[in-house]
């Protein structure tokens, strides 16, 4: 066995650089972050959400601001999606969402467009304008019936 | 005839059911002096030396081997699909979830578990520890207790290092070697990996395995038979027994908690 201090020495290395392996595991490969107290927390509600799941992203112009953190129905059994954003964002109070799929086959993800008025979105409140997603069966489906197949 | 039969049954049962208890016993008794001082701290870092450092150079290089296969597999696989893009996601998805903390447990188990059940065997065989029994010093707090914590301390580091140097040697293979796009790869893992549902399931994991080789390898070396050939059944039982019981674990968190 080598002298005590060298031997202490290497242990500690070696947990500095396991912990440092954790947390690369944690925070890089695994998106752990520290969300702040203040993320602003408004409410989205949907007709449809095809695909949509509760941490895709929230992109304002193709930015990425925030998150869903959960889906679930409303009283009306409507789909009710409550986003995560970053709380610094000025949002108008008409401010619409609407449910993307980046590229043809990819991932679904909600996309906010400000509007124009005065006042601003403050936490809790809900978007009033959505737009659902786009379901490819229920297009074709009107395509069929307009067109009048006998 | 008959009645030896089932005479037979209930020895069997009998002793069944004691073996149960020195286990438990012997858990119990490690948990207990883990929670009670004296800590001989300066004894565990010795056995993290032994169990953690020593094994790091056989676990980064497995990792970075199991890496690399991973990629050449997963590519030649996605590529029938035309999805070489998601080599990331394959490649980091079954290291973080299954074979990191699985693979690590076996070389460890291999590598370090062996040598802790022969360093306690031959102790016992040589008489060592009724030797710190007459100096009135509980074997199970001085030799186990030590080793024990020192697996289930070092598990998780080295299944993390195992995961990192697998994730860079998949990175070598595929953008190096094959032409994925660097960014690509990272990002279709980053995207598929959760801390919830895979860092955190890889943790469990390892904690579990580290505890489970750990309590093995210590027991089957305090209970051998103080013979040469007990030294070598203690090594060979607690590496067979050792893997067989990570494998099934490992079915049953999976099974259990879907990680």
């Amino acid at each position: 066995m080598q002298p005590s201090a060298t031997r202490d020495l290497i242990v500690g290395l070696f947990v500095a650089v396991g912990l440092a392996a954790i947390a690369y595991l944690s925070i890089q490969v695994g998106g752990l972050s520290y969300k702040g107290p203040g993320g602003l927390r408004v409410y989205a509600v949907f007709d449809e959400i095809g695909g949509l799941k509760p941490r895709a992203p929230v992109s304002i112009a193709g930015v990425i601001v925030g998150q869903v953190l959960s889906i679930d129905l409303d009283e009306g059994l409507r789909a009710r999606v409550t986003l995560d954003v970053d709380p610094r964002l000025q949002l108008p109070s008409d401010t619409s969402a609407g449910i993307r799929t980046s590229g043809l086959l990819g991932d679904q993800f909600i996309a906010l467009e400000p509007g124009a008025e005065e006042t601003m979105l403050a936490a809790g409140d809900q978007i009033v304008m959505t737009e659902s997603a786009l379901s490819i069966e229920r297009l074709i489906g009107k395509f069929v019936q307009n067109s009048g197949v006998e | 005839m008959k009645m030896t039969a089932i005479e037979m049954l209930g020895f069997r049962t009998v002793s069944l059911v004691a073996h149960l208890g020195r286990i438990a016993a012997f858990i119990g008794s490690i948990g207990l002096h883990s929670v009670r001082p004296p800590w001989r701290f300066r004894r565990l870092v010795g056995e993290v030396f032994d169990v953690g450092v020593l094994s790091l150079a056989i676990v980064c290089l497995s990792g970075a081997t199991v890496g690399a296969v991973l990629g050449l597999q997963g590519y030649t696989t996605l590529a029938r699909f035309g999805a070489e893009n998601s080599l990331g996601a394959v490649v980091g998805i079954s290291l973080v979830r299954e074979l990191g903390p699985v693979l690590t447990a076996l070389l460890v188990t291999g590598r370090a578990g062996s040598a802790m059940a022969a360093e306690i065997a031959s102790m016992l065989t040589t008489e060592q520890l009724d030797g710190l029994r007459m100096m009135s010093i509980d074997p199970v707090d001085f030799v186990v207790k030590p080793k024990a914590l020192a697996m289930l301390i070092a598990m998780p580091m080295l299944n993390a290092l195992f995961i990192c140097f697998a994730l860079f040697g998949g990175y070598l293979v595929g953008v190096q070697l094959l032409g994925v796009d660097g960014g690509t790869y990272v990002t279709s893992m980053e995207d598929a990996i959760t801390w919830e549902d895979d860092v955190a399931g890889t943790l469990l994991k390892s904690v579990v395995f580290g505890a489970l080789v750990g309590f093995i390898a210590t027991y089957r070396g305090y209970t051998a038979t103080p013979t040469s050939a007990g030294v070598s059944a203690a090594t060979t039982g607690t590496v067979v027994v050792g893997s067989v019981t990570v494998l099934l674990f490992d079915y049953v968190i999976t099974a259990l908690w879907g990680v």
